[in-house]
């Protein structure tokens, strides 16, 4: 199992919901976050006082994933949250020790 | 005015004076003090919510509730000073520099006494909502670390001792700047520059606020602070057009011209930021819209549409200076611009008002008309009042921070006044 990892801009979460539904992800969690990258912050000025604004929002969208659906997941959110534009988001892979499904005690990929 | 004298002619008629027997006592206007009575609302509703909004919207989330509170703490205080002592000290028969103790407590205030040709009760608290809403524009200045306690016992003195005392000056029977023929409509001096003046030496005597200069102090709801500014546009309609105390031309003028500055300062301040720092913010035409208000405040009843225009274009790019290149030379935080705005506006309306009179329309002929000296007259209540108010508000702070300390602790300031004062968050 993995953990699939994306960080992505807002307006496009429904776009990448949708398209990991497509390939059968069961369940995604979200997070409204805040950060910056290569695209930096903006500023902002009022009555002549700048201030650099360091921490876009994002939104933080976690999957976790059978070995053989990682391709496919990383795939379909470069696709779906991508505009070309900097500023687009990163995704991140890690493996996963264990699931369990809380509410039957399934473990493993049947509790994805 | 008119209207009223003909139906007053006509009573006479019916009752069988003579006309000429009119002139005698004065009499009471319906329009008049309908007009007053309607003054009187749209001025307090400058103050809460108005300024309060306006005000609370510029501070950071964790000061809104601590900021609204005292305009609105500030608006019950005044209102019981005025009737005990402001009154009477500012309006009682007295000498040139105060009024005298004889209206102390409204005691001589009937149902029937008239001030010109309104009852004297709406003329009393026409002018209470003038001695409100002027403390409360010192508070922007020191928005977000004064002590509550320290903020209005500042207010209270300062209104007994300073605020009466210039109103006396202006308006007050025997006052001197008003014998020496100043013309100040509104509360250009009264109000404005002594308020503006009063923040920056308070601004000054706080203190910077925490972390000024390094960490971002952005308004966190700038909706807040729009709809405050259109109510201070609107309520300033009973502010100016109800200094005429009468519904007449001249009060309608005044609405004209309060209209047609506001707009030019908007648009000057709007356009001014537009061209030197790339956007036209709602926080900077809000501002101008306010700096234009103040300006013509002395101006309006003196001036026409014409002089409005220019008080509206200079009110609205010089306090654009004001309060962005100004504070940041001279180092102070007034963290919403109270000086910048309402001193800096207040000086810009008081002597350009000797400029631009018109004398068919206030009975005073200004510079343009061939009278330089009613310049002089403006420069010499402006001086007044920024020395007196100056030095008086400067010595009321001192005294207030030895008695009980003026500013709230670093860590009541970091953690905002909200919690640290009121026990209370917006969420």
């Amino acid at each position: 199992m993995k953990l699939v990892m994306a960080i992505i801009k807002p307006f496009k979460l429904d776009d990448v919901r949708e398209s990991l539904s497509e390939i059968g992800v069961q369940g995604i969690t979200v997070t409204e976050v805040k950060g910056f990258g290569r695209q930096k912050g903006h500023t902002e000025l009022y009555r002549g006082a700048e201030y650099v604004v360091d921490f876009l929002p994002k939104v933080k969208i976690e999957a976790v994933v059978d070995d053989g659906l990682v391709d496919q997941v990383i795939e379909a959110v470069t696709k779906s949250a991508n505009t070309g534009k900097i500023g687009d988001g990163k995704i991140f892979v890690s493996g996963v020790e264990q699931a369990i499904r809380i509410r039957t005690g399934e473990s493993g990929a049947d509790a994805l | 005015m008119k209207k009223s004298l003909s139906i007053v002619l006509t009573l006479f008629g019916l009752l069988g004076f003579s006309s000429t027997s009119f002139a005698a006592d004065a009499t009471l206007s319906a329009g008049d003090t309908a007009w007053m009575l309607t003054s009187t609302a749209l001025v307090l509703f400058m103050t809460i919510p108005g300024l309060a909004l306006f005000y609370g919207g510029m501070v950071r989330k964790k000061n809104v509730l601590g900021t609204m509170m005292q305009s609105f703490a500030i608006t019950a205080l005044v209102t019981i000073i005025w009737m005990v002592i402001g009154y009477s000290l500012a309006f009682a028969d007295g000498g040139s520099f105060v009024g005298g103790l004889s209206k102390m407590f409204l005691k001589d205030m009937t149902v029937s006494g008239l001030s010109g040709t309104i009852p004297e009760s709406v003329f009393m608290i026409f002018q209470m909502t003038f001695a409100i809403i002027t403390p409360a524009l010192i508070a922007g200045a020191f928005a977000d670390r004064m002590k509550f306690s320290a903020m209005l016992w500042f207010m209270g003195i300062w209104s007994i001792v300073v605020y009466s005392p210039i109103t006396h000056w202006v308006w007050g029977p025997g006052g001197w700047l008003g014998g020496m023929g100043i013309l100040d409509f509104a509360g250009g001096t009264v109000v404005h520059i002594n308020a503006g003046v009063a923040g920056l030496v308070a601004a000054l005597v706080l203190g910077k606020r925490v972390g000024y200069g390094k960490e971002p102090m952005a308004p966190h709801n700038l909706t807040l602070t729009i709809m405050g500014a259109a109510m201070l546009w609107v309520g300033w309609f009973g502010f100016n057009a109800g200094s005429e105390l009468a519904a007449d031309g001249r009060a309608g003028m005044a609405m004209v011209v309060t209209q047609v500055a506001t707009a030019a300062a908007a648009l000057g301040w709007m356009f001014a930021e537009w061209m030197g720092k790339g956007k036209p913010s709602v926080l900077g035409i809000a501002s101008g819209a306010v700096a234009g208000l103040v300006a013509i405040t002395p101006a309006s009843g003196f001036v026409g549409p014409m002089g409005a225009l220019v008080i509206g274009v200079v009110a609205g790019v010089v306090c654009f200076w004001a309060a962005t290149s100004l504070k940041k030379m001279l180092g102070y935080d007034d963290s919403l611009d109270a000086f910048g705005v309402h001193a800096i506006g207040g000086i810009v309306g008081a002597i350009l008002t000797g400029v631009f009179a018109v004398k068919d329309i206030g009975g005073t002929a200004g510079l343009l008309e061939g009278n330089p000296g009613q310049v002089w007259t403006q420069i010499i209540g402006v001086g007044a009042t920024i020395a007196y108010t100056a030095v008086a508000s400067f010595i009321i702070l001192k005294v207030v921070d030895v008695v009980i300390g003026l500013r709230v602790t670093e860590d009541q300031e970091r953690e905002g006044l909200d919690l640290a004062l009121h026990g209370e968050r917006v969420e």
